[in-house]
């Protein structure tokens, strides 16, 4: 039996005093993708960074690979889950290589310095999403598209069996954002890894999830299977603005009113 | 990123540049001395050149190298806290503290013992007054952090001016020349060379996790950098390091600015080499700013603060108009 990579129980999220999870319980075993879904200030971020340990729950506990994230050190929980968020503000100059290898510190002793392998991992990490003509650029220099990119080889770099990934397609253009849906979908049906990812498009969710958390943005949260949950009636009501549903070749599409 | 062997080739030529201004601060002054006398004086050979070498130049060379170690360390730290290129050592208000509390000695005719105590105790009032206040509610952030030091700072400027305009003329020059920095007030070099030595040796096994900090707090922490216990230790750190450096020699300006800047255009912004270099630039560049402050109308000194400072604004307006925009 495996253990789940994700469990919260009786999870409590309030930003700025107001409840925007309410007794949520989750489990997410290796190989399963889940789609968050919800409207702007739902609470969808804040769910996630809480669920990577990242911020304190106002109740109830998360559990990463069988333990609490409160009580694990930060480069135990960096080497059971890779985080990917909103913003990326660079304030200082670097290298687009020298970005990818940030991935591998939960990996290196105190006084190691990236070794070839690890460049090697980066390197490949920077093939994977299409950048790695771009290693010696300067970050600085990157459209919004290639810094997002660079952000999720950071996370492949950082080779963690966990994704929790926040708006992974923001700022990519279409290609794009099938290539990175493809690619964590790869990771998990042959790597075994778990996905979370916060979604806009639940046409998306729909075709690269197997499950989708629902946030009313209340307290109140609903989760199924895609196929159940992602449909016109229910998201018309989670988004507040009417939505019909076409089926293509087992695609799911929706359309506003 | 910088491999570990042009790490130590960079380091190592640092090293010889620190060398090369110490031969120049030992053997340049109003007082001849040879190459050959220096050399004879630091190998133990008593003698009437030797005396100049060993009590009054070496301390001197030594307690600027340490002033210069101390504030650009504390200067590529503090910039990693704010996660702004543009901060320095004094941003948050530890000079100005030091300020009112060597103003005040001065003012009363404390003894320099005296003066270095209450511009230390200053110091440290200040960091606790900014960290109480910026850390009051627990969001701790950078730009809280900033303005409650700039804030500080402010108050600490006026106390300073109000004590100016109250000081008897036959004091005002030597409370002129603290608030401007002057290694001739520095006494002995150890403190501040141990002082460097200990904030040296604590920062470097963090270095990496400063390298991950620098490019933002929840990344870092997603990434396994313990970041609230890391920013606290830099604080301190930064803030001590700056305190030791202000209580040797007042508040010499620029160097905890410009010097990392300069470092991270040659060399990049990996901390590991950074913070190293740093140290050994600033050091060498005081040392050297000092050599030219006793020298350029001997037998006058102008106080070293204001060299750095001549030599710092130009350098400064000049790398920050090629600021990629």
């Amino acid at each position: 039996m495996t253990r789940p990579l994700l469990e919260a129980h009786q999870l409590h999220v309030e930003i700025g005093g107001k409840t925007v999870v309410d007794r949520l319980d989750l489990a997410l075993e290796p190989g399963e993708r889940l789609a968050i879904l919800g409207r702007n200030g739902a609470g969808k971020s804040t769910l996630l960074s809480t669920l990577a340990g990242l911020r304190k729950p106002q109740g109830g506990a998360v559990l990463l690979d069988g333990e609490d994230c409160t009580l694990m050190p930060a480069r135990q929980a960096a080497l059971k889950r890779a985080w990917l968020g909103q913003f990326q503000a660079d304030p200082f100059g670097s290298t687009v290589l020298e970005t990818a290898l940030t991935g591998r510190h939960p990996h290196l002793g105190r006084w190691d310095w990236e070794s070839t392998r690890d460049a090697e991992l980066a390197r490949r990490a920077l093939q994977a999403v299409g950048l790695e003509s771009m290693k010696e650029r300067q970050i600085h220099t990157l459209s919004g598209g290639e810094r997002q990119r660079l952000a999720i080889a950071t996370l492949l770099t950082q080779a963690a069996p966990l994704y929790l990934l926040d708006e992974p397609l923001s700022h990519l253009d279409l290609n794009h954002q099938m290539a990175v849906l493809e690619l964590f979908a790869g990771a998990a049906r042959d790597g075994g890894a778990g996905v979370i990812m916060v979604l806009h498009d639940p046409a998306l969710a729909h075709r690269f999830c197997d499950r989708a958390l629902l946030l009313c943005g209340d307290g109140r949260t609903e989760s199924a299977a895609v196929d159940a949950i992602l449909t016109a009636k229910t998201l018309s009501e989670l988004y507040g603005y009417g939505l019909r549903q076409l089926e293509d070749r087992g695609h799911r599409c929706f359309i506003p009113e | 990123m910088p491999s570990r062997h042009r790490a130590a080739l960079i380091l190592a030529s640092l090293c010889l540049l620190a060398v090369a201004s110490f031969g120049l601060a030992l053997t340049v002054g109003s007082f001849k001395v040879t190459n050959a006398e220096v050399l004879a004086a630091l190998l133990g050979q008593e003698g009437g050149a030797g005396d100049i070498v060993l009590q009054l130049r070496l301390p001197r060379a030594l307690a600027g190298f340490a002033c210069g170690g101390l504030l650009a360390l504390a200067g590529a730290l503090m910039q990693v806290l704010l996660r702004n290129p543009l901060a320095d050592p004094y941003v948050l208000g530890i000079s100005g503290g030091a300020g009112v509390g060597a103003m005040f000695a001065i003012l009363l005719g404390l003894p320099v013992i005296g003066i270095d105590g209450l511009a230390f105790t200053g110091a440290l009032a200040a960091m606790f007054i900014v960290f109480g206040l910026a850390h009051g509610d627990g969001s701790w952030t950078q730009t809280r952090l900033l303005l409650t030091g700039v804030i500080v700072a402010a108050g600490c400027g006026a106390l300073v001016a109000l004590m100016l305009a109250i000081a008897p003329d036959e004091r005002l020059r030597g409370m002129l020349f603290w608030l401007m920095g002057d290694l001739a007030q520095a006494g002995s070099s150890w403190p501040p060379l141990l002082a460097l030595a200990v904030a040296v040796a604590l920062t470097m096994p963090f270095a990496r996790e400063l390298n991950l900090l620098s490019r933002g707090m929840m990344q870092a922490q997603a990434l396994g950098v313990a970041v609230d216990r890391l920013r606290y230790a830099i604080y301190l750190l930064a803030s001590l390091a700056t305190a030791a450096s202000v209580t040797t020699a007042g508040s010499i300006g620029f160097v905890g600015l410009v010097v990392p800047h300069l470092v991270r255009l040659a060399t990049g912004n990996d901390q590991r080499l950074l913070l190293p270099a740093s140290v050994l630039a600033g050091g060498s560049l005081l040392v050297l700013a000092d050599t030219l402050a006793r020298t350029i109308i001997a037998p006058q000194q102008l106080p070293v603060g204001v060299l750095t400072a001549l030599i710092g604004v130009p350098v400064f307006l000049f790398l920050l108009s090629r600021q990629p925009k």
